[in-house]
C-alpha cells in the first residue's frame, strides 16, 4: 500500500473528570488537559504497525478542528506520523459534516485505508468511519480488535455483543479500531523534536469547499441524575439481609 | 406526524431483545405508527416474531441470500430504500446497531442520533456524552429523516400480543460485494444467562486476578441465576472474553441486581449499570470509586467473601 490516512480527533483527557457549566451550555474547558482520542491513537499506533512491517510507505494524520488541535497533530507526527493536514474550524462540527471533510481529504490524497477511532470519548457518537466508508462506497471494519493487511484485501476481527465477527474486505477502506487492537507507543523526548520539523498543513474548512451544516441543536448540557447515597454493610451476614430486605434474594 | 420504521436485529433464528426495546421507544412518540423491518436470507419466522410485538403496525420482510449475515455494507442500502414516507428509523445502540445506522444516515444524506435514552417530543431527545457524566437535550430538525439508535438500557422490552400485518417487501438494491462474512467466533458460554437482558449479573475486575479466580465469580453468579459480566481491566488481562465487558465501549446494562467484585470502578466502567437497580460492591479499598454509586458496599477480600456470599445464597 502507498499511503494510510489516520483521523485524529482533539479531547478532553480520559482521566479528567469533566464539569459542567451551571447554565446547562456545556463542558468547562479552561485549563483542562486535551489529548488525542484513545481510540483514535490505538488507529494511529496500527497504522504505524503497518508501515514499520513495509506493507505501507506513508502515514498521514488529519484533524478537522480548532487551530489548537495541532498540538495533537505534532503528538502524531512525534508517534512517527509522516506528515499532517488540519482542516482548521472553530465550530464544533457534526459526525456527518466531518465524514463529508474527511472524504475530500480522502480524494485529495488517495489513501488505501483510513484508520480512525471507533468513537470520540466526549460526544461518545460512533459514528464517523461508518459515515465516511458510506459516502466514499466503500467497506467498513468497526470496532476492530486485529487487522491483517493483504494485497489487496483486509480482514479484520470486531469486537461485537456476541463476540468476535471476523469479515474480509477489498481496499480501499475505512477501519475502526477497538480498544484492544494494540497498545500505542509511549512518545520520546527525540521523536518530539523531530516532529517539529515535519510538515504539518492548515487548510481552512471553507478553502476544501466544506460547510457547516448543522441537523441538530444542543438546548442543554446537564449533569446526569445522582444515585442515592449508599451504605455499607460490616460482612456477608449482613449483605444478605439486606439483599434480602429489597426482596432480590429469596428467604 | 411521526411514521417509525425500526430495524430488527436478529441471528437468523430469534429477534435480538433489542428490537422489542426499540418499539418501546417508539411508542414513547408514535404510537399506532410503528413498522419493523426484518432483513434477513429467510426472515418468515422472525418477520413472525416481530409482528407479535405489541404496537407494531406492519413487518416488512425482506428475503435476500445477502441478507444472511448483518454486513452494514450490505443492510445500509436496502434500508435506506425502505426508508421513504418514514419521519424516523430507529435501531438499537447494540453493536450491530451502532455499525450499521451512520452508514443508513450517511446513505440518506443526514445525521445521526446516537444512544436516545428519553424522548421530550419526536424531535426532542436526551443522550448521554462524556462516558455517562452529562445528558444532552437534542432538538432534530422536523424537516429531515431522524436516523437514530435506542439506548437499549434505557427501554424495558414492549410485550407480545401484536398482530402486525406482514408484507413482503421487494428491493431491487443493488448490493456491494466488497465486504464479505468469515465467521463468529463466540467464546462465552451460551447456556448462561445472556448479559444484556439478565435481570441480575455478577461482573469481575482485575481484582479478581486470573483466568482460574473467575470460577469464584461464576459460581456466585450461578447461585442467583445471574449473567456474568466484566470490567476492561480484566478482559484486557485475558481473564474473560470481550463480549462480558460491560461499560462505555463495551455493554450497557440494567439488571435489577449488579454485584460488581473486584472492581475499582473507573468512570468508563460507571457508565454501564447506572440503571441498574440495586448496585453492590465487594472490593478490599474502601475508597475505590464503585463505592460512590454503590447501594450496598462491603470492604473485604473477595477470596473469602465471595465463597462466603455463594454458600450464604445457596443455603437461602
Amino acid at each position: 500500500m502507498q499511503r494510510l490516512m489516520v483521523c485524529l480527533k482533539r479531547v478532553v483527557d480520559y482521566n479528567v473528570r469533566v464539569r459542567l457549566k451551571p447554565d446547562g451550555s456545556g463542558v468547562i474547558f479552561d485549563g483542562i488537559k486535551m489529548s488525542i482520542n484513545p481510540f483514535d491513537e490505538i488507529a494511529l499506533e496500527e497504522a504505524l504497525r503497518i508501515r514499520e512491517r513495509s506493507q505501507a510507505e506513508e502515514v498521514v494524520v488529519v484533524s478537522v478542528g480548532t487551530t489548537e488541535s495541532q498540538q495533537q497533530l505534532r503528538t502524531g507526527l512525534a508517534m512517527g506520523a509522516d506528515r499532517a493536514i488540519l482542516v482548521e474550524t472553530d465550530r464544533a462540527l457534526e459526525p456527518l459534516t466531518i465524514a463529508k471533510v474527511l472524504l475530500s481529504l480522502v480524494e485529495r490524497e488517495g489513501p488505501d485505508l483510513v484508520l480512525l477511532g471507533k468513537q470520540a470519548i466526549d460526544a461518545d457518537n460512533n459514528q464517523t468511519a461508518q459515515m465516511l466508508a458510506a459516502l466514499w462506497q466503500r467497506p467498513q471494519a468497526t470496532f476492530t480488535s486485529e487487522l491483517t493487511i493483504d494485497a489487496s484485501t483486509a480482514t479484520a476481527v470486531r469486537e461485537v455483543d456476541a463476540g468476535l465477527e471476523v469479515i474480509e474486505f477489498d481496499l480501499p477502506a475505512v477501519v475502526s479500531s477497538d480498544l484492544r487492537l494494540n497498545e500505542p507507543r509511549y512518545v520520546k523526548l527525540p521523536e518530539i523534536m523531530k516532529a517539529k520539523k515535519k510538515p504539518l498543513e492548515v487548510i481552512a474548512l471553507a478553502d476544501l469547499g466544506g460547510t457547516d451544516t448543522s441537523q441538530f441543536r444542543i438546548s442543554s448540557m446537564d449533569p446526569p441524575p445522582a444515585r442515592e447515597k449508599g451504605v455499607f454493610v460490616k460482612n456477608v451476614a449482613e449483605l444478605v439481609a439486606a439483599l434480602k430486605t429489597k426482596g432480590l434474594v429469596s428467604g | 406526524m411521526a411514521k417509525v420504521l425500526i430495524v430488527a436485529e436478529h441471528n437468523g433464528r430469534e429477534l435480538n431483545a433489542s428490537t422489542a426495546r426499540c418499539v418501546t421507544c417508539a411508542a414513547s412518540f408514535a404510537e399506532g405508527a410503528i413498522d419493523i423491518a426484518v432483513l434477513a436470507e429467510n426472515g418468515a419466522e422472525l418477520a413472525r416474531l416481530a409482528a407479535a410485538i405489541a404496537g407494531v403496525n406492519q413487518v416488512l420482510q425482506v428475503d435476500r441470500a445477502e441478507n444472511r449475515w448483518p454486513l452494514a455494507a450490505t443492510l445500509a442500502p436496502q434500508i435506506a430504500d425502505l426508508a421513504a414516507g418514514y419521519s424516523h428509523i430507529l435501531g438499537p445502540s447494540t453493536t450491530f446497531g451502532k455499525d450499521l445506522m451512520p452508514r443508513v444516515a450517511a446513505l440518506l444524506g443526514v445525521g445521526q442520533l446516537s444512544d436516545i435514552m428519553a424522548v421530550e417530543t419526536a424531535y426532542r431527545f436526551q443522550r448521554p456524552v462524556y462516558a455517562g457524566n452529562a445528558i444532552l437535550t437534542v432538538e432534530a430538525d422536523p424537516g429531515m429523516t431522524v436516523v437514530a439508535t435506542v439506548r437499549t438500557a434505557s427501554y424495558a422490552q414492549a410485550g407480545d400480543g401484536g398482530t402486525a400485518t406482514i408484507s413482503a417487501a421487494e428491493l431491487a438494491t443493488d448490493l456491494p460485494v466488497h465486504t464479505r462474512y468469515v465467521e463468529l467466533r463466540a467464546d462465552s458460554d451460551s447456556s448462561r444467562p445472556d448479559l444484556q437482558s439478565a435481570a441480575r449479573v455478577v461482573s469481575g475486575g482485575r481484582g479478581v486476578g486470573s483466568t482460574d479466580s473467575f470460577a469464584l465469580i461464576y459460581a456466585l453468579a450461578d447461585a442467583l441465576g445471574a449473567a456474568v459480566g466484566a470490567s476492561r481491566a480484566a478482559v484486557d488481562a485475558g481473564y474473560v472474553p470481550n463480549d462480558l465487558q460491560v461499560g462505555q465501549t463495551g455493554k450497557i446494562i440494567a439488571p435489577e441486581l449488579y454485584l460488581a467484585v473486584g472492581i475499582s470502578g473507573a468512570i468508563q466502567h460507571l457508565t454501564g449499570i447506572k440503571d441498574a437497580g440495586t448496585i453492590v460492591a465487594i472490593n478490599k479499598d474502601e475508597d475505590a470509586p464503585i463505592f460512590e454509586v454503590a447501594d450496598l458496599g462491603l470492604v473485604g477480600d473477595l477470596f473469602t467473601v465471595i465463597p462466603e456470599l455463594t454458600a450464604a445464597l445457596k443455603r437461602s
